[in-house]
């Protein structure tokens, strides 16, 4: 596999006495689809904080194609390329649909000429007309011009993604883009999450559904309690015992074990 | 025209740009209750220059605006490290420091007051009203509107969509204060008298009404809110005597009543304030309302070419 676009090495943090996370290493390879996995409270949306700069880490060092980025601001990450969703909507209410999308564009426009320069005043400038090219491949564009309150659920959950998406990413980390969808939205939404990975852009995903992680993912991380209890395929990540310990308890895990070493058997 | 209609529209072009200087800061989520000592600064600015150096009004105004610019851009890295009710206090302390220190100082007449000699009629605060309204729409437009809305609506996400929040606040903050300060050099040349108990508290309190009460949403909500707080007043003026005696009439009162006290408009007046915010708690102007007016008008249009 190619070298790491994204790596953390032994992070940890803590908010007062509170060890959320800890001691937690991974690596997302170039143009891989990994999920971040685990149950609620393991940290994965702290993980993405970290990442993306809402919080600072305690210890360790996270890298961004072997740079660190410790450093850096949160509004200046966008600009390197790691841009994300948030697991409760995150959209700007009284913006419509395609100025939402044009704020993350910002990354790329925001010096002082593109700040000052009139995006909806005379016309079309190329700022909207790009916006709404991308909701329209997208299939969101019927509602370029409405405010994103009043639109359903699952619009607005691809709306979040297309704004990410319009930064030009390098790494996408989406924090269960899933959650709240039924399935005939899961399906389009695992369609259009492989229609951005064949682009090239990286995923870093946090899933509860599994069925939609193991379909887009091929690496999984599982974090519980903020350690890392799992590093590898999706394919093997229900046999880990660790892992099934972690989602059903110890004696539901032995169950499940024995289970599954008869069906080998049979 | 007649001077009673003059005096009403130079105030009505003062209390646009006023607005406008208010609606900056609150459109990114700041409020600010210190418009009051933005403009003393920009008034007594103008009024010093114009009296003690005979300056051409463009320079004085000018000069008046640049200076409430920039100790907005100064105020603003403090002031705007807190938030909420503590913004607001903060900057209504501010208003009260401008004041208290105008009010002690020899120079700038103290309770006094000074007068100024050069006097505008009132074309020009209209045509600079009309300048100031086309800069605001303009704003808006552009990307930086765009950040500033965001701002309002959610920090952390803009932040990391690569938004300098910061920066956008204090610009903000800054480009308010300089058009409050202009709005105080207008009043000082139109009214040819400058006294610091004209930018007193309610002063602060009502432009920031104007913008509420207006809309914050969209640049047409603090024309809409200082056009008609501003006539309001006039309008009761004339109508209530008209009321009053019709009411006289109505029990059956035949003499001549009369003119109602004065106080009542401003009953009115707070009544209707109270009825805006249980009707439109987010402003006259929404920004539906103005995608609605769009989509309909551009539905017709569509219908007319089917």
């Amino acid at each position: 596999m190619s070298a790491p676009l994204l790596s953390l090495h032994a992070v940890s943090k803590n908010f007062g006495g509170l060890a959320v996370i800890t001691d937690v290493s991974f690596e997302v390879p170039q143009g891989s689809r990994t999920a971040l996995i685990g149950p609620n409270g393991a940290g994965k949306t702290t993980v993405f904080n970290l990442i993306s700069g809402v919080f600072a880490p305690s210890e360790g060092e996270i890298r961004l194609e072997g740079q660190s980025i410790d450093a850096l601001p949160s509004r200046s990450r966008i600009g390197l390329g790691v841009a994300r969703s948030f697991q409760n909507i995150r959209l700007m209410p009284h913006l419509s649909v395609v100025e939402n999308v044009m704020l993350g564009q910002q990354a790329r426009a925001g010096n002082l000429a593109g700040m000052l320069t009139p995006i909806s005043l005379f016309g079309r400038s190329k700022w909207r007309r790009e916006a709404e090219d991308l909701l329209d491949r997208m299939g969101l564009s019927t509602y370029p011009g409405e405010v994103v309150a009043t639109l359903p659920y699952g619009i607005r959950k691809k709306i979040e993604v297309v704004r990410a998406l319009v930064a030009k990413p390098k790494i996408l980390l989406l924090d269960e883009p899933a959650a709240g969808l039924n399935n005939t939205e899961t399906a389009n939404l695992r369609d259009f999450l492989m229609t951005i990975s064949q682009s090239g852009v990286t995923l870093l995903v946090v899933e509860h559904d599994m069925s939609l992680v193991r379909s887009l993912c091929d690496h999984a991380v599982v974090l519980n309690f903020g350690r890392k209890i799992y590093d590898g395929s999706t394919r093997t990540v229900q046999d880990d015992p660790a892992v099934l310990e972690a989602y059903l308890g110890t004696r539901q895990a032995e169950k499940a074990r024995t289970h599954a070493e008869a069906d080998h058997v049979a | 025209m007649s001077g009673y209609w003059a005096g009403i529209l130079s105030i009505l072009a003062i209390n646009v740009i006023f607005a406008y200087g208010i609606f900056l800061p609150v459109a990114t989520g700041q409020l600010n209750l210190g418009g009051a000592g933005f403009q003393a600064l920009g008034a007594y600015t103008a009024a010093y220059l114009s009296a003690m150096f005979g300056l051409p009004v463009p320079v004085t105004v000018g000069v008046g605006m640049v200076v409430a610019g920039v100790v907005g851009f100064l105020i603003a890295f403090p002031i705007l490290r807190t938030r909420g009710v503590y913004l607001v206090l903060a900057t209504f302390a501010f208003a009260e420091v401008v004041a208290g220190t105008i009010l002690n100082s020899e120079t700038l007449g103290g309770a006094m007051g000074m007068s100024v000699p050069a006097f505008i009629d009132w074309e020009i605060p209209v045509i600079v009203a009309g300048f100031v309204t086309l800069f605001v729409f303009y704003l808006m437009s552009t990307r930086f509107g765009l950040t500033m809305r965001a701002t309002h609506d959610d920090e952390v996400v803009t932040d990391l969509m690569g938004v300098n929040i910061r920066m956008v606040q204090v610009c903000a903050f800054a480009i308010g204060g300089a058009l409050a300060g202009l709005a105080g050099g207008l009043y000082a040349h139109s009214f040819s008298f400058v006294e610091i108990q004209s930018f007193n508290a309610l002063v602060s309190i009502y432009v920031l009404l104007y913008v509420l009460l207006g809309g914050t949403q969209t640049a047409w909500g603090p024309l809409a809110g200082a056009a008609f707080f501003t006539l309001l007043p006039e309008l009761l003026r004339t109508v209530l005597p008209q009321v009053k005696s019709f009411l006289a009439a109505l029990v059956g009162i035949e003499e001549p009543v009369g003119p109602p006290d004065d106080s009542w408009r401003f009953v009115i007046l707070g009544a209707l304030t109270i009825a805006m915010m249980v009707l439109r708690p987010e402003g006259l102007i929404t920004r539906t309302m103005i995608e609605r007016l769009r989509f309909r008008r551009s539905s017709s249009a569509r219908e007319q070419v089917a």
